[in-house]
């Protein structure tokens, strides 16, 4: 394996959930060109801190569609969004309402338990 | 975390909504049951449908003359002795009207002169496989899907609610325990039936083609209701897999074509051919068999003489970047995104887990032989026996889905009123129990990452591709070790979008899974299909029998069963 000639960057990550204040946290990632902001986001949540909350499933097709938020700034998918040799940070879409992290409330609104909960309340 | 757990009632809960799930609601929902439709990824996009690359086989006949019985012949040659007949017949005539329906739900299959396009893929005797679009086809099923999912009045669709548990009442399924990812929330289902379409294992492996939620949560939460598994020991491994450099935004299993219409030279880490030397016949036409070139990548490797990165070379150096053009235009562009330009470099590849034959022993209504429980799509065990044919895995999420959904809503009318909330506490004890209290402790569940890893590069090794007696025993007792270990990890204590809650119930998924497959595996003395053992390479005409794997308090146990004839 050539894991030994991986260089490390540096990842600053958006924590928390809403209402609290902005907090970035930064996390020291191996860097292997080609790698994506998705496989460093893995790495974090299997090696340094299992909390950090994101989305994601097909992991590397760029079929599910579910792991959107902001690299640097700019909407994109953390699974083709490259990681830069440099300092890079990853934000929550602004656009959405925040769950925690990097999650965002992207689910339809259809599909989430509460409204369901509420509509077979209403049913006779 | 105490509180009341939310409840609902239904008459068919299924869980997991890729394409076998969808297509059960659907069919649950149009024979009159009310139906729940849940997965822990959102509806329609977690799973492996939304992956599949392309071809759909079906005996539609509209680019040759064909039949659903040459597909079904086909289908029992691959099988290898092994298909449950019944399914693998259901499988074939049924994929004919499901593949039409789809079409009249404006799936969008490629079409030529005004009938559907059929290509043949590897194994079929006649183009039979339809496909939307090169690299497109499971993104554009899973939409057409969730579409009629959408529009179903008697769907609810539920995204981010992971089912932890089934319930049972004196041997029948009643319901379900989960938690809401999004706030933790208990949730418990009354359900009259439950379809399990959350199939799919290759995630227990090191090097596999799986997304997030493959973990084989359908065979154990069938194990642990008291269900059977047939043929866990086979699992299928495409030998050109992409291994190196990094591909982002691709399919792993993207080479085979380049592989059949270029000539892609495979070479060991020393840039030798090498696939000759294994008994296959490959120079110049590239018509080596699968099995023979995943065996002939990974005794390579055992040699000392793999990629860089463990595996082979696929080389397109020789074939002039016109012709690479010409054959894949627009996917060209995609490599050269990802930093590949083929006509200057090799890329390296290796065998990864696609697949799997095994799964929920079902009969011909997808009932799973524990009333009230049902599967689909590749939670289902046995139609493809020891092998499958490419272009089998879709048809049989619509069909198995089709049919899973049928049944569940005839069996579960009024059924739901069985539930019993005392027979639902022992699985909210442990949900809660793993959810924890007091502050939270967030470096907690690295220790599941380690065991995670641990459990996929030992299948990856000792029950990958080739197989022997010493290293699946050795593989079975650290399994059981690791799953006696998960019970004294910590829990995670995060209530908002709790992963790591999720991973653990994932890895105690896996662990029972991959225990099956290792076991299966281990009784299996002979080499057939897809699975090699490298102590017993030969064919054995007694084993021509299915494996059945069952749970016995707390512990799997197997027994053999005459294959199901037509």
């Amino acid at each position: 394996m050539t894991d030994t000639k991986k260089q490390a960057m540096t990842l600053r990550v958006r924590r928390g959930r809403p209402g609290e204040v902005a907090r970035y946290d930064a996390f020291e990632v191996p860097y292997e060109p080609g790698a994506s902001v998705l496989d460093a986001l893995r790495w974090i949540r299997e090696n340094v801190d299992p909390s950090l909350a994101i989305r994601y499933s097909c992991i590397n097709a760029n079929a599910c569609k579910e792991c959107m938020l902001l690299v640097d700034g700019e909407v994109d998918y953390a699974c083709t969004a490259r990681l830069g040799s440099e300092a890079m940070t990853i934000d929550p879409l602004s656009n959405k309402r925040l769950i925690r992290d990097l999650v965002t409330d992207i689910v339809p609104p259809k599909e989430q338990l509460a409204r369901i909960v509420i509509a077979r309340k209403k049913k006779p | 975390m105490t509180s009341d757990p939310i409840h609902l009632t239904t008459d068919v809960l299924v869980v997991g909504a890729g394409g076998a799930g969808m297509y059960a609601a659907i069919s649950a929902a149009r024979n009159g049951g009310d139906v729940i439709l849940a997965d822990k990824s959102l509806i329609g996009r977690g799973g492996a449908t939304i992956m599949a690359q392309m071809t759909v086989a079906a005996a539609v006949g509209h680019q040759a003359p064909d039949h659903w019985t040459k597909h079904y012949a086909d289908t029992i040659t691959a099988g290898r002795g092994l298909c449950n007949e019944r399914l693998a017949a259901i499988l074939c005539e049924e994929a004919v009207p499901r593949i039409f329906e789809m079409d009249a739900w404006k799936v969008g299959w490629a079409r030529e002169n005004g009938h559907m396009k059929q290509v043949t893929a590897p194994g079929h005797s006649v183009p039979r496989c339809v496909y939307v679009d090169f690299l497109n086809t499971g993104p554009a099923v899973a939409k057409c899907l969730r579409t009629q999912v959408a529009q179903g009045t008697n769907i609810a669709r539920i995204s981010g609610l992971s089912i932890t548990d089934l319930v049972t009442n004196d041997g029948a399924v009643t319901g379900a325990v989960g938690f809401n990812l999004e706030d933790g929330a208990p949730v418990t289902i009354a359900a009259g039936a439950v379809v399990l379409a959350g199939g799919g294992l290759t995630g227990i492996y090191k090097r596999n083609s799986a997304s997030a939620n493959m973990g084989g949560d359908s065979y154990a939460l069938a194990l642990r209701a008291g269900a059977e598994l047939v043929d866990m020991e086979f699992v299928q491994f495409f030998p050109i897999g992409h291994l190196a450099p990094r591909l982002v935004g691709m399919d792993p299993i993207m080479w085979d074509p380049f592989r059949y219409k270029l000539g892609g030279r495979l070479l060991n880490g020393r840039f030798e051919e090498f696939i000759e030397r294994y008994g296959a016949q490959d120079a110049g036409k590239y018509t080596a068999t699968r099995d023979i070139i995943s065996y002939a990548i990974v005794k390579e490797n055992e040699a000392g003489q793999a990629s860089p990165h463990g595996g082979a070379w696929l080389s397109f150096e020789h074939v002039p970047e016109g012709e690479l053009r010409t054959a894949f235009g627009p996917v060209i562009d995609r490599l050269l995104a990802n930093g590949i330009d083929l006509t200057k470099q090799s890329i390296e590849v290796s065998p990864i887990a696609l697949y799997r034959m095994g799964g929920v022993r079902v009969d011909e209504k997808m009932f799973a032989g524990v009333p009230g429980l049902y599967a689909a799509g590749e939670a289902v065990g046995g139609a493809n026996g020891a092998n499958r044919l490419s272009g089998n895995a879709i048809p049989e999420t619509f069909v198995f889905g089709e049919r899973a959904g049928r049944y569940a809503a005839k069996a579960a009318r009024g059924e739901a009123q069985a539930w019993n909330a005392r027979t639902a506490k022992s699985a909210l004890d442990e949900l809660r129990a793993r959810s924890g209290s007091g502050a939270a402790t967030p470096q907690r569940g690295v220790e599941y990452h380690g065991l995670a890893r641990e459990m996929r590069a030992m299948m990856w090794e000792k029950v990958g591709p080739i197989r022997t007696g010493v290293g699946l025993a050795d593989a079975l007792t650290r399994i059981r070790a690791m799953r006696r270990e998960i019970e004294a990890e910590p829990a995670v204590v995060e209530s908002v979008f709790n992963l790591s809650l999720q991973d653990w119930f994932d890895l105690r998924a896996s662990l029972i899974t991959a225990e099956a497959v290792t076991l299966a595996a281990l009784n299996r003395t002979e080499s057939r299909g897809a699975h090699w053992r490298d102590d017993f390479p030969a064919n054995d005409p007694k084993m021509e029998l299915n494996q059945i794997v069952a749970l016995d308090s707390g512990g799997l146990q197997t027994s053999w069963a005459p294959v199901c004839r037509r």
